[in-house]
């Protein structure tokens, strides 16, 4: 009874470490002084983002699993149909993007990138930005990465996109007047009424947000912190958000894919 | 009659300059203050620590703490405005909350009486000062009453 009942718990939680996270555990949270939002957390939060059974981000894994398999479009296939195990395929792959793509003259991140894949090799339709399917493929692409070290790559023709993004993250704007280094740089820790501000790193997205009830994405957080400065957002995918997120990627350096992430 | 006609061309001025900077009340900063209050209405404490609070008005306690024990969790980005109108003269209050980047260029805390010179403000705050002028004065007589540690 008792015997079977540990084999039943050794099982849930080989199943919670292998099937859920990948089989590396993240190496840590905080790397050369640079400390993922994860810290930032509370006990509670940190708990549940931890746990594969009760981290809410799962199910836009789960669900994300299911479209990667899911045959669409006029050309009748999926992206398992090319990438196969997304296991291995997609190892690492969250953790260098944004990339600059010589076709469209341009940076794309994870989710234009699939939405790409998509129109070009599937003759399917793009999904919506922050539709429940571009999040949660977006997320189970990512989840792939879990553990896996940011490192963008910023010279060469990303450079100019880069430097677009660092004066973006510089600027102050809104009727507030405040640039995005003023709270994540300045007072990381500090508490911001009744949040404790985080050093604004973007290794956990999609993230599933406590405030929203749902998953978000890299540039919806951008559009929430602009329009919480009473600043006008830019749309989501837009050029000015892909030079931000690929200067915040780089910020980041070093710390592990944490998606899906759970914040407040 | 000189002074007369300097505020009805001041006046006319603001008048061309659209609705938006007749909104931003004329101010003269002398040895880093404000000396003279923004409007001839002298400022309402009580009045001052309902706006303070007030999230529709960008509420002081998102940095600040402040001596209002009913309200929870004061943001701890700023100092605390406990005393604060021990440390300085409601002039300088009144800059610290018109412009206090004329002070400090390179503050955290936001210009609460400015309406130009801001970069991509949403459509429904454009050109709107965070306060009124009266409401400024408002709140310097709120922090200048918040004499004691």
């Amino acid at each position: 009874m008792s015997g079977s009942r540990i084999a039943v718990i050794a099982a849930a939680g080989a199943f919670s470490a292998a099937a859920a996270f990948g089989a590396d555990e993240i190496a840590s949270y905080e790397v050369e002084g640079r400390r993922s939002g994860f810290l930032y957390m509370t006990e509670e939060t940190r708990a549940l983002q931890e746990d594969a059974f009760l981290n809410p981000g799962m199910f836009a894994v789960e669900e994300g699993e299911a479209l990667w398999n899911l045959v669409e479009g006029d050309e009748g296939e999926s992206c398992a149909s090319c990438h196969e195990d997304a296991a291995e395929t997609m190892r690492g792959v969250a953790a260098r993007y944004p990339v600059f793509d010589e076709k469209r003259g341009g940076l794309v991140n994870l989710e234009l990138r699939i939405n790409e894949m998509r129109t070009s090799y599937m003759g399917a339709e793009p999904y919506p930005y922050e539709s429940d399917e571009l999040l949660a493929l977006t997320t189970y692409v990512a989840n792939q990465s879990r553990g896996v070290p940011m490192a963008v790559e910023i010279d060469g023709p990303a450079a100019p996109f880069f430097e677009q993004g660092r004066t973006f993250y510089e600027t102050r704007r809104g009727q507030l007047d405040l640039a995005c280094g003023h709270c994540h740089d300045r007072h990381p820790g500090d508490m911001l009424r009744g949040d404790v501000l985080s050093e604004g790193h973007v290794n956990g997205f999609p993230i599933f947000r406590m405030l929203w009830s749902s998953m978000g994405s890299r540039h919806r957080m951008f559009e929430w912190c602009n329009t919480s400065l009473r600043a006008e957002p830019y749309p989501l995918g837009s050029e000015e958000y892909l030079a931000l997120e690929l200067y915040v990627a780089w910020r980041g350096r070093g710390l592990p894919i944490e998606t899906p992430a759970v914040r407040r | 009659m000189d002074k007369r006609l300097a505020i009805v061309a001041a006046l006319a001025a603001l008048l061309a300059a659209g609705p938006a900077l007749a909104q931003i009340a004329a101010y003269e900063i002398v040895e880093g203050a404000i000396p003279q209050p923004l409007t001839d209405s002298p400022g309402n404490p009580a009045r001052g620590r309902q706006i303070v609070r007030d999230l529709d008005k960008a509420t002081c306690l998102i940095c600040h703490p402040m001596p209002i024990p009913e309200e929870p969790n004061h943001g701890q980005i700023g100092p605390s405005l406990t005393g604060v109108g021990a440390r300085y003269t409601p002039g300088e209050l009144r800059l610290r909350l018109v412009d206090p980047k004329a002070l400090n260029p390179d503050t955290v805390m936001p210009s609460y009486h400015r309406g130009e010179d801001l970069y991509r403000v949403l459509d429904r705050f454009e050109n709107k000062p965070i306060y009124s002028a009266q409401e400024v004065e408002d709140v310097v007589a709120y922090l200048a009453s918040l004499d004691r540690q």
